[in-house]
């Protein structure tokens, strides 16, 4: 965990404190294992990366077994998380979710009140983010597809992605490198445009 | 186990079993906590406080995420949850909760998508 920059309250300001009056959005990086969530949040958030941390403790203990986690063991698992101004009352948080999939029944809660989600997708290992996405699907989460291309990916045509992952039409797929800043800000806008499409396609259909 | 998973040492669940009494997830209105939630001091500390009681209300005298000061406190999220329900019970703190992209009644929320959209589009 790296507190750099947060030990003084009087720096906040020059680190973005936020006004009396601020409201905040939230948006979910979700993936497969490896697809570069935590790099995307590191590229695109005005603050260095932060972790915060959810204890799995004997509440959870019913879907012990399920997850094959040892019966009343007590667990930790990381979400790390950015933060982007939109404006000065509004701030915009990333949270990756955690890659092992057996925690994500700890999440489910996290995707609430959520904008939407990325769901990120490595083209060489497309079934690590198949469960990701039907995630987004059963918690009924909007989201769009970012292709995060590595040096070595081949070059996809996206509507033969699109079968593979069996993504509706209607579901935007873009391509990324989650590196870069300017790229991974472009993934946020195409998802806010999506959503801002289904929204009016709702309110038209009222 | 690998990755993102560790056993807790003994003395961090100790600590946590002080923190909060033994109360080891929020009950009541915490549950409403998110952790992009924005927390925010109305009151100032008072002598004999519990330290990290204390500590959140310093540190939240400008709007801070439940995310930013778990991060900031070490604690996990449901160990901050307990504390943060006892300082909004006792009327110190305010929690602003993050905008859906839709209300309840209300439909889809598009000035606010349009607001985060020009926004990102100014980064």
């Amino acid at each position: 965990m790296d507190l750099k920059g947060f030990d003084h309250p009087d720096r906040h300001a020059a680190d973005g404190t936020l006004p009396a009056g601020a409201r905040s959005v939230k948006v979910m990086i979700a993936g497969g294992f490896g697809t570069g969530k935590t790099t995307m949040v590191r590229s695109v958030s005005d603050i260095k990366p932060l972790t915060t941390e959810e204890t799995l403790t004997q509440a959870s203990a019913g879907v012990d077994n399920l997850i094959g986690v040892a019966d009343k063991q007590e667990t930790t698992v990381s979400l790390d998380f950015g933060k982007i101004g939109i404006n000065e009352q509004l701030v915009l948080y990333l949270f990756g979710t955690p890659g092992q999939e057996r925690f994500w029944f700890l999440w489910n809660g996290l995707f609430k009140g959520a904008l939407g989600a990325v769901v990120l997708v490595d083209t060489r290992r497309l079934a690590s983010s198949f469960r990701a996405i039907e995630e987004m699907e059963r918690q009924n989460v909007p989201f769009v597809i970012a292709l995060n291309v590595f040096p070595d990916s081949k070059d996809h045509p996206v509507e033969e992605i699109r079968d593979a992952l069996d993504i509706s039409p209607h579901t935007p797929i873009v391509a990324c490198d989650a590196r870069d800043r300017e790229s991974s800000r472009d993934v946020l806008i195409a998802l806010i445009r999506h959503l801002k499409e289904r929204s009016a396609v709702a309110l038209e259909t009222r | 186990m690998s990755g993102p998973s560790r056993p807790l040492n003994p003395s961090g669940l100790e600590r946590y079993y002080v923190l909060t009494g033994g109360r080891s997830g929020p009950g009541g209105s915490a549950s409403s906590l998110d952790v992009a939630t924005l927390i925010i001091s109305r009151a100032a500390a008072v002598p004999g406080m519990q330290h990290e009681h204390e500590e959140i209300l310093r540190r939240c005298r400008d709007p801070l995420s439940v995310a930013e000061l778990g991060a900031h406190l070490g604690l996990p999220f449901n160990i901050l949850a307990v504390l943060l329900t006892d300082l909004l019970a006792a009327g110190r703190i305010e929690a602003r909760d993050p905008i859906p992209a839709s209300g309840a009644g209300r439909g889809p929320d598009l000035a606010l998508l349009e607001e985060v959209l020009s926004g990102l589009e100014r980064l």
